[in-house]
């Protein structure tokens, strides 16, 4: 039985995903790929100077597409292209059935064979499900929410929010 | 009358809700099972539907197998509940505290001055005693579902 009682997030691990200047502040997104206010906040984090970790937090009721998606991601992850599928997912919401998925597979060159089978791979599932887990233990109510190291930001954020975190001192 | 939630070791009181289909809720169906009554402010109101779907997720996969029922408790109407609950894609069954209005959110101690019920979590054990209970210190502010499983542990201890 897992228990979900409080306990703090995770530090960064190997695990995590990492985009951005090694010494730039760091910011950890826990992230839907179906969730609108995501894909919003994602478009405003290009271009600002942060170190971005991504981690899943995929809620099914109202994004019944959100796991498979967060899988792609995961099974891209594995063959190297993580952040581009990330990208890819994020930039158009409407198409997120496993036809999509394939297409952006292929569109980033990746063995779709092992691409497919990842996904659905019980590493894959699992480490969606360890992001998702950590991120309750932590009180994650809702996506996306950035995790800094003074504050934590919920739903909607002001690129005004990124561009402070990025002047702060980390 | 909001002093805030029941605390532990208070017999939950007598009290009416109705169902979605209409039919009576009482004190007597929370026996023999522990509950998890969720009081929430509206139907529709965003920061309602994150907080649905963040518990169905956690209902689904852990609540169910740890045997606890959890409710949703508002004023809304039970069709307006209906309709949020399938708007949100939910199973979580929902209490409407409509007639007369939030007199059972009173008698739990979390009726919003606002008329409407505070964001609160309401633990019942298996013999009718408010095993646990949590308001949020704002209806804006989400409890994590973490607080749930907290909850749960507090009372496996007292038990």
């Amino acid at each position: 039985m897992t228990e979900l009682t409080s306990a703090p997030l995770p530090p960064l691990s190997a695990e995590d995903h990492l985009r951005g200047p090694a010494d730039a502040p760091g910011v950890v997104v826990y992230g839907d790929f179906e969730c609108p206010y995501c894909a919003a906040v994602a478009g405003k984090l290009e271009g600002v100077r942060l170190r971005v970790a991504f981690r899943h937090f995929p809620l099914r009721s109202s994004h019944p597409r959100a796991w498979a998606a967060a899988s792609a991601a995961e099974a891209a992850a594995l063959q190297g292209r993580f952040w581009e599928m990330h990208d890819l997912l994020f930039s158009d919401q409407g198409r997120l059935e496993d036809p999509h998925l394939w297409d952006r597979a292929r569109a980033l060159g990746l063995d779709l064979e092992r691409f497919d089978a990842d996904r659905r791979s019980p590493e894959v599932q699992a480490h969606i499900r360890r992001d998702f887990e950590a991120g309750v233990r932590g009180g994650i109510v809702t996506t996306p929410t950035l995790i800094a190291p003074a504050a934590r930001y919920a739903g909607r954020i002001d690129a005004q929010v990124l561009e402070e975190l990025s002047a702060a001192a980390d | 009358m909001s002093d805030g939630p029941l605390q532990p070791g208070t017999p939950a009181p007598e009290f009416t809700l109705k169902r979605e289909d209409g039919s009576d809720f009482t004190r007597a169906d929370l026996i023999g099972n522990t509950t998890l009554l969720v009081f929430y402010p509206f139907a529709f109101s965003p920061v309602c539907t994150d907080q649905l779907g963040l518990y169905e997720e956690v209902l689904g996969d852990y609540l169910t197998k740890r045997g606890v029922s959890m409710y949703g408790v508002s004023c809304d109407a039970s069709w307006s509940q209906t309709a949020f609950k399938e708007k949100l894609g939910v199973s979580i069954p929902q209490l409407s505290d409509f007639e007369p209005k939030g007199e059972v959110c009173r008698a739990f101690g979390v009726y919003h001055p606002g008329g409407f019920p505070q964001r609160a979590l309401v633990i019942v054990d298996p013999d009718g005693i408010v095993g646990w209970s949590y308001q949020a210190p704002s209806p804006r502010e989400l409890p994590g579902a973490n607080l749930i499983f907290d909850g749960l542990d507090q009372l496996a201890a007292r038990a």
